[in-house]
C-alpha cells in the first residue's frame, strides 16, 4: 500500500476501520472533530454505523449499547467531552465491555482552551467515574505508532473485556505525517459466551450489568475486575528506552513531547551531555520495569505539558533513588528545545554540584 | 389434554419481583412480556432495563437484557439497535429516569425517529429513593421533598411527556394509557402491541405512557391508590392517542 501523508485524526479512524470498528458514536468537539467527520464519510461505504449523539454522555452509552453485542465500537472527544464520558466509561468497566475511546487533550481546566496540552494524564490514567476501575492507556508519540496503537487499542478491550483509551493531544490530531496504514492480526477473540444478540436458540438470557445489590456478590466481583487489573498490570506494560544506559539524567516524556525531547537529547548528546529518556507508551498501566535498569541515574525529569500530573508516576518509579522534577509549559504553548536543552543543563550542573 | 384458560406468558421470566404489594409494574411487565409472546419475538428481544424501581427489571423479562445507567435507556437503546435493526429493543423507564435526568435522551432518541419501543411508567414519583417529587408529580403533591405539597410557584407544573413527545416530527406513535381498573389495562395492552407492532414493520420511535399507582410512595392503601390514578391523574394526564403517524416532508 506504501506511505501515504495523512492527518492525525484520519489515522485514527482508517486504523479503527483497519480494527474492524464498525459503530462509531461521537459529539462535536475541538480539536478531534475530524475523527467523527471522518468516520461519518468512511463507515457507510463500508456496511458500518455512524451516529451524531446529542450529548458526549449520550455517545458513551450508545457505546455501551453496542458494545453489548460484543462488536468492536469506538467513540473520540477532547478534553471537557472526556470528563463527561465518565460516567460511562466506569459502566463499561464494571460491565466489562470492551470499546475503545480516543481522547484529544487540550487545554484545561473548565472550557480551558483549543490548543494543545497533556494535562489530561491523570483524567486519563485515573479515571474520573465512580468506583475500583482502570483503563488501559495507549500514548503514542508519531502517526505510524497511533495507527498501531488504535488497532492495538481493540485487541486489549477485547482481551480483557474492558475499556480502553487512546491518549493524544491536539498536535497529534491536526498535524500530518507519511504513514503505511498496516492491518495487525491479533488472536481472534469469541465473545458469544456473553454478549447481547437477542436469545435465539440459547436456553439462558445474555444480561449485561454493573449492578450487584448484595455486598458479597459485589467484593467477588471487585476481586474479579482487580485480577484483571493485575494481569494488565503483568503483561501490558508499553515503553521506549532511549540512550539511558549511561545517562546520568533521564527524561521522562510521552506523546508529543517526547518528541521535542528526543531532539533535544540527540543535541545534548553531540556535546557529550549524557542524558536519555524513558517514554512511556502505555500511560496505565505506566511502565515501572523501565526504571529498573538506570544505573548512572542521578535526576529524573518528568516533562510535560502540564502543571506536572506524569511526574507522581515517576517519583514512585524512582523508588526515591534520585530527585525527580516537573519541567513543561501550558496553557497550549509548547516548550522549544532550547528551553527544554537549558533546563536539562541545569540540573547537570546542580547533580554535578551535589557530587 | 389440559385446556389452559390462563397461563403466564413465557416473556416473563420464574423470578419473583420485588415490588411492593399493590404496585402495578408487575401488570405492565406482564401485559409486554404478553405481548412480546404474541408477536412472536420474545426470542429476538433486547431489554433496556433503567434506574428506578424498575432497575431490576432484567431478571423478569426472558429477554437478552441491557441494564442502562440512570436517563441513558434511549442512548443505550439506539447503540445496540444499530447494531441489530432487525431484532426488538425497547427501554422500561421511569418518570424520574425519563422525564427528568434522560429528558436529553429521550427527546434525542424521538428526534431521530430511533425504530424502538418506549415504555414510560409514570407514578409521579420517585418511588426506590423512597419517594421524592418528580417532574411528574401533581400540584400539591406531598413526597418526600415537597413536604408541604408540589408549589407550582417553586417547581413549576409537571410535565406532560405524550403532549411534549407529540410534537416530534420524527415520532411514529405516542398513546397514554392507565392501569386504574381492569378495562384500562386491556386499552393499555393494545397500545403496548401497537407500539411493537411499529417496530416490526419499521414504522419507527413509538412511545407508550402508562399511568402508574406507587400505594407505599403516595401513602394510600392499594385500592385507594388505583382510584387516585382514577381521579387526580387522569384529569391532569389525559388517557388517549397523541400521535398516529409522523410528520414527514
Amino acid at each position: 500500500m506504501g506511505k501515504e501523508l495523512m492527518k492525525g485524526s484520519e489515522v485514527v479512524g482508517a486504523s479503527a476501520i483497519l480494527a474492524g470498528c464498525n459503530y462509531f458514536f461521537g459529539y462535536p468537539i475541538t480539536p478531534q472533530n475530524e475523527i467523527p467527520e471522518f468516520m461519518a464519510r468512511e463507515l457507510p461505504l463500508n456496511n458500518g454505523v455512524f451516529v451524531q449523539a446529542e450529548s458526549e454522555t449520550a455517545a458513551i452509552n450508545m457505546v455501551y449499547g453496542a458494545a453489548s453485542s460484543g462488536r468492536r465500537v469506538m467513540t473520540s472527544s477532547s478534553s471537557p467531552g472526556i470528563a463527561l464520558k465518565q460516567e460511562g466509561i466506569s459502566y463499561c468497566a464494571g460491565a466489562q465491555l470492551p470499546c475503545v475511546i480516543v481522547s484529544v487533550s487540550r487545554a484545561g481546566p473548565g472550557l480551558g482552551g483549543i490548543l494543545t496540552s497533556q494535562a489530561d494524564y491523570n483524567q486519563a490514567t485515573r479515571g474520573g467515574g465512580n468506583g475500583d476501575y482502570n483503563v488501559p492507556v495507549y500514548a503514542p508519540a508519531d502517526l505510524q505508532e497511533l495507527s498501531e496503537l488504535v488497532q492495538h487499542a481493540f485487541y486489549v478491550a477485547d482481551k480483557y473485556r474492558n475499556p480502553v483509551m487512546v491518549l493524544i493531544d491536539g498536535t497529534l490530531a491536526q498535524m500530518m505525517e507519511p504513514v503505511e496504514l498496516i492491518k495487525i492480526t491479533y488472536p481472534e477473540i469469541d465473545h458469544m459466551q456473553w454478549s447481547v444478540t437477542g436469545r435465539k436458540d440459547r436456553k439462558n438470557n445474555h444480561i449485561i450489568s454493573s449492578i450487584y445489590l448484595v455486598a458479597d456478590e459485589l467484593e467477588q466481583h471487585n476481586h474479579w475486575l482487580s485480577k484483571k487489573y493485575e494481569q494488565i498490570v503483568n503483561l501490558e506494560e508499553k515503553a521506549e528506552i532511549y540512550q539511558c544506559e549511561d545517562a546520568e539524567i533521564v527524561v521522562v516524556a510521552y506523546g508529543t513531547s517526547s518528541r521535542i525531547a528526543r531532539t533535544s537529547i540527540d543535541n545534548l548528546r553531540e556535546k557529550g551531555v549524557r542524558v536519555g529518556m524513558i517514554r512511556p507508551i502505555s500511560l496505565w498501566p505506566f511502565p515501572f520495569s523501565a526504571f529498573e535498569n538506570l544505573p548512572c541515574c542521578k535526576y529524573c525529569l518528568s516533562v510535560e505539558l502540564s502543571m506536572g500530573q506524569m511526574v507522581s508516576d515517576v517519583i514512585l518509579a524512582s523508588k526515591f533513588k534520585y530527585p525527580v522534577t516537573h519541567f513543561g509549559r501550558v496553557g497550549g504553548n509548547m516548550f522549544t528545545n532550547s528551553e527544554l536543552e537549558s533546563e536539562i543543563l541545569t540540573r547537570m550542573s546542580e547533580v554535578a554540584t551535589n557530587d | 389434554m389440559t385446556d389452559f384458560l390462563f397461563q403466564k406468558t413465557n416473556g416473563l421470566t420464574d423470578k419473583q419481583t420485588h415490588y411492593c404489594p399493590g404496585c402495578t409494574h408487575g401488570i405492565i411487565h406482564r401485559l409486554v412480556a404478553e405481548v412480546l409472546e404474541d408477536l412472536n419475538v420474545v426470542e429476538e428481544t433486547i431489554a433496556i432495563a433503567s434506574v428506578g424501581c424498575s432497575v431490576l427489571s432484567y431478571e423478569y423479562f426472558n429477554t437478552d437484557s441491557i441494564q442502562a445507567s440512570h436517563g441513558r435507556a434511549p442512548a443505550v437503546a439506539t447503540g445496540i439497535k444499530r447494531v441489530f435493526p432487525n431484532q426488538i429493543v425497547f427501554t422500561y423507564q421511569g418518570d424520574g429516569d425519563l422525564a427528568s435526568i434522560g429528558l436529553a435522551e429521550i427527546i434525542a432518541a424521538a428526534g431521530r425517529g430511533e425504530n424502538i419501543t418506549v415504555i414510560f411508567v409514570n407514578n409521579a414519583i420517585y418511588g426506590m429513593t423512597g419517594g421524592q417529587m418528580a417532574p411528574t408529580s401533581l400540584v400539591g403533591q406531598k413526597t418526600s421533598t415537597s413536604p408541604l405539597g408540589r408549589n407550582p410557584l417553586l417547581a413549576g407544573m409537571p410535565l406532560k411527556m405524550c403532549e411534549i413527545m407529540s410534537q416530534i416530527p420524527s415520532v411514529e406513535y405516542v398513546s397514554r394509557v392507565s392501569t386504574h381498573s381492569p378495562l384500562a389495562i386491556r386499552q393499555a395492552k393494545v397500545a403496548i402491541k401497537k407500539a411493537f407492532e411499529n417496530q416490526r414493520a419499521n414504522r419507527g420511535f413509538s412511545f407508550v405512557e402508562i399511568l402508574s399507582s406507587c400505594n407505599i410512595g403516595w401513602g394510600l392503601p392499594p385500592v385507594e391508590a388505583l382510584k387516585w390514578i382514577e381521579s387526580r391523574m387522569i384529569s391532569y394526564y389525559p388517557l388517549g392517542v397523541y400521535k398516529d403517524g409522523k410528520d414527514l416532508e
